[in-house]
């Protein structure tokens, strides 16, 4: 019950990698990190959610955050490779034709 | 009367012990027989209820609990989460239930909120009595058709 987060700056973005649950115990130290990337001009940030395996509304609050903060500071976000159940409440929400989401996994089609 | 086993608990209304009901939400589920997909509908709806009241004990400082109860029906499962608090603005918080649109300017977009909408869009009846305090009840069904994905509107009285 507990969210990794792992920061690596790779070929001019930052990729975040998250592993464990998106909760309202875990989605402040997200937040943090998420905005302190998203802040940065220009800034482009990709969050991986592969090794997520549980995410509520608190998950969709902070991406919704990151994603005002990127208007903010002309960077980019986007989300990669969401497991099913993850994905599934960015489309109930509708929140899928607002971020960038693509839940491809890696290499897959 | 129709019989039924009841489990209560109650924790600190601390983000910490969110995860904790989640994984007795997910214990009692399986118990009953619930699908994978079902079990994850119900981790998310009672964790969004769970975590309302949490923050709403947050903002108002205070050291309040929850109280959790299941009542293990064999067509059924209900869930019942208490914040034994103050009471919130139920019209406000019904104000800012529903699904995002595209058209919605970014600057508009919710950041929270949306925890009650989830919960009416995974479970199958959902009722919310703000008397005194706030309860959130709410149910499931055993049977093969789940909610669908696009199944978001549920009846909240019967």
């Amino acid at each position: 019950m507990n969210l990794t987060v792992d920061v690596q700056e790779n070929e001019g973005k930052s990729v975040v990698l998250l592993a464990g649950e998106i909760d309202a115990y875990t989605a402040p130290k997200l937040k943090e990190a998420l905005l302190s990337l998203t802040e940065k001009e220009g800034n482009k940030v990709e969050v991986n959610l592969e090794q997520v395996n549980y995410m509520d509304s608190t998950g969709l609050g902070v991406f919704v955050s990151g994603l005002k903060s990127t208007k903010e500071n002309n960077s980019e976000l986007k989300l990669v490779q969401l497991q099913d159940r993850v994905y599934r409440l960015f489309e109930i929400t509708g929140l899928i034709d607002v971020i960038d989401v693509d839940k491809t996994v890696q290499g897959g089609y | 009367m129709e019989s039924f086993d009841f489990i209560e608990i109650k924790v600190p209304a601390k983000p910490e012990y969110v995860g904790v009901i989640r994984l007795t939400s997910s214990g009692v589920a399986n118990r009953m027989g619930f699908s994978y997909e079902d079990i994850e509908d119900l981790k998310v709806a009672i964790s969004e209820a769970v975590t309302n009241t949490v923050n709403h004990a947050y903002e108002k400082d205070e050291d309040g609990e929850v109280t959790i109860g299941f009542g293990v029906y064999e067509n059924r499962l209900e869930v019942m989460v208490a914040d034994h608090g103050g009471s919130f603005n139920l019209d406000q918080v019904k104000r800012n239930i529903g699904p995002y649109e595209a058209a919605e300017p970014i600057e508009q977009l919710r950041e929270g909120g949306f925890g009650l909408f989830l919960i009416d869009a995974l479970m199958d009846k959902v009722e919310i009595n703000s008397d005194s305090g706030v309860i959130v009840l709410m149910t499931k069904y055993l049977h093969e058709n789940g909610v669908g994905l696009d199944d978001d509107q549920i009846s909240t009285t019967q």
